[in-house]
């Protein structure tokens, strides 16, 4: 066998099937504390105030303050160089940074490496911060092309073509529709459950409920995506505490335990392009896995939704249906808490909540978290919610993206 | 329709053979001399073998769409797509000189270069 194909064969297992399997760290690490920013305008506040301010708001929930701290994870969205620059504005006394920077599904895998740290005994408190104010800088974020960095190796091949974030979405859902018939209106039945839940949310920023003859009337941004497929642009943040499992018992809120994790990088392959699936087909299954669960035991999924499609392709490629048969699974409100089987994004999500910097990995996981502790709006609670997911997706489903997939867990889960 | 404008690559050493041959009218592709894989964007080390030997080949500059979106919230409306060429590997470009909402996945197309500059033409596809 060639050495790449060795590669890619590794790539694919499962964590049972690999050689020497990885520790399983289930319940080794608790997630103590979270907020989330109420504003979605911030022309008030800087960058460096809303990640102080989401990080301080997260420490009170938990019962912790900035000197409990000894682990930051942060990504781009920070200011500053990696995570010096709030370590410093903040006054935390560092003895571990992670600044691993995969957009918007940043925070997930910041979850998984601090429940990693965590139970290595390295860090005793964890604090993960976000946030941004896209909104106040009247961004374009979806219809304007971005160059990051002139040295990424693919920019000269694909940055003069115009790729913005909702064409390339829109490419991926254009072939989706092609292979498997996905249509617009079973597009339209995710948008439908996002602003379900989010009427129930004070501070979404899309509080009106909408029918599907809305999302696939509403102005077409880039085929097949109209607006009402797109998440909003939106300002603020929030923030993680984690910590080891006797500091979680001893703070008195609800102990949610980290129960297992995955993360990929999923690209274009050289050329091998497939946009069909996502990373959640590489992340999710050691995220099962480890968390030694099933597809049945999980009562509620916090789901990446910068478009309708990032949510049909992840729900299939985690295995809560087969492949291409998503359009399906999201109709006639599946994912409507109450209603369906899977209750998604009961906060409203990026599609009706807050997108807060472009980036909605972190907002994925506080709902997971209110969700287990039972602290989700009442409306939109699911019963017994004693085992949650979270995904992230970040980058572009249609070129390069990073996939990570969290599962947590009440105290007796 | 097409692009008002142009974001232009930025060429470095690794680019500056691939930009070159465009400025003739030719595509080429990165092909791996060991596996005879042709890969896409160019790169000099393969990622099957981590050699830093990757040749450009000559593309035949044909293929066939492998999806696409038209953007309609942009001045000039424009379509973005991803292109399979015969050879293997599957590219980014837009595709240009024919009516948008005729654009189809599958439909066969042909390599044309838009001239941006002394030191680069851009690939694009038209109808076959």
């Amino acid at each position: 066998m060639h050495a790449a194909d060795r590669l890619r064969f590794r790539y694919y297992e499962h964590v049972s099937e690999r050689k020497h399997p990885p520790m399983n760290i289930r319940g080794q690490a608790c997630i103590a504390g979270i907020y989330e920013h109420p504003t979605r305008k911030a022309p008030d506040r800087s960058l460096a105030q809303l990640h102080a301010e989401v990080a301080a708001g997260a420490l009170a929930d938990a019962g912790l303050s900035f000197s409990d701290v000894d682990a930051y994870y942060c990504a781009g969205d920070a200011p500053g160089l990696g995570g010096m620059s709030m370590a410093e504005y903040m006054g935390l006394k560092l003895r571990h940074i992670d600044t691993t920077e995969t957009g918007g599904s940043s925070y997930c895998i910041h979850v998984n490496h601090a429940a990693t740290q965590i139970a290595a005994g390295k860090v005793d408190v964890a604090l993960i911060t976000l946030a941004g104010r896209p909104r106040s800088e009247g961004m374009a974020t979806g219809t304007a092309p971005r160059v990051y960095d002139h040295n990424a190796p693919d920019v000269g091949f694909e940055a003069p073509y115009g790729p913005t974030v909702v064409n390339m979405y829109a490419m991926a859902a254009m072939r989706h529709m092609h292979e498997f018939g996905t249509t617009s209106e079973q597009l339209a039945w995710i948008k439908v459950a996002a602003s379900t839940h989010a009427q129930y949310n004070e501070h979404a920023m899309l509080q009106n409920v909408v029918t599907v003859e809305d999302v696939v009337n509403s102005p077409m941004i880039s085929d097949p995506l109209h607006r009402l497929d797109c998440c909003v642009i939106s300002d603020g943040g929030g923030a993680v505490v984690m910590c080891k499992p006797e500091i979680a018992k001893s703070l008195g809120r609800p102990v949610v335990k980290y129960l297992g994790g995955g993360e990929t990088i999923k690209h274009l392959d050289g050329g091998n392009v497939d946009l069909t699936y996502t990373g959640a087909r590489h992340s999710g299954p050691p995220a099962f896995e480890e968390a030694g669960v099933s597809h049945a035991d999980i009562k509620y999924a916090s789901i990446y939704d910068s478009f309708t499609i990032t949510v049909l392709e992840t729900i299939e490629d985690l295995g809560f249906c087969e492949k291409g048969q998503g359009g399906k699974f999201v109709s006639d409100g599946n994912l409507i808490s109450g209603v369906g089987k899977l209750p998604f994004n009961t906060d409203g999500g990026g599609l009706c909540n807050n997108h807060p910097a472009n980036r909605g990995g972190m907002t994925k996981v506080l709902e997971a978290v209110r969700q287990v502790r039972g602290e989700a709006h009442p409306k939109v609670q699911v019963p017994n919610c004693d085992i949650a997911l979270a995904h992230g997706t970040g980058g572009s489903i249609g070129t390069r993206m990073g996939s990570a997939t969290v599962i947590i867990g009440a105290e007796d889960a | 329709m097409a692009q008002a404008e142009y974001i232009h690559p930025p060429i470095n050493p690794e680019s500056k053979e691939f930009w070159d041959a465009t400025k003739q009218g030719k595509l080429l592709v990165a092909r791996c001399p060991e596996t005879g894989k042709h890969v896409w964007w160019p790169r000099k080390v393969s990622p099957f073998t981590g050699k830093s030997n990757m040749e450009l080949v000559e593309s035949k500059g044909e293929g066939v769409v492998y999806t696409y979106s038209v953007m309609r919230r942009t001045p000039s409306q424009y379509c973005i797509a991803y292109v399979t060429l015969d050879e293997g590997p599957t590219m980014m470009t837009n595709i240009v000189n024919c009516d948008l909402d005729t654009v189809k996945v599958g439909m066969r197309v042909k390599v044309t270069f838009e001239d941006l500059n002394d030191e680069a033409a851009l690939p694009l596809f038209e109808p076959a």
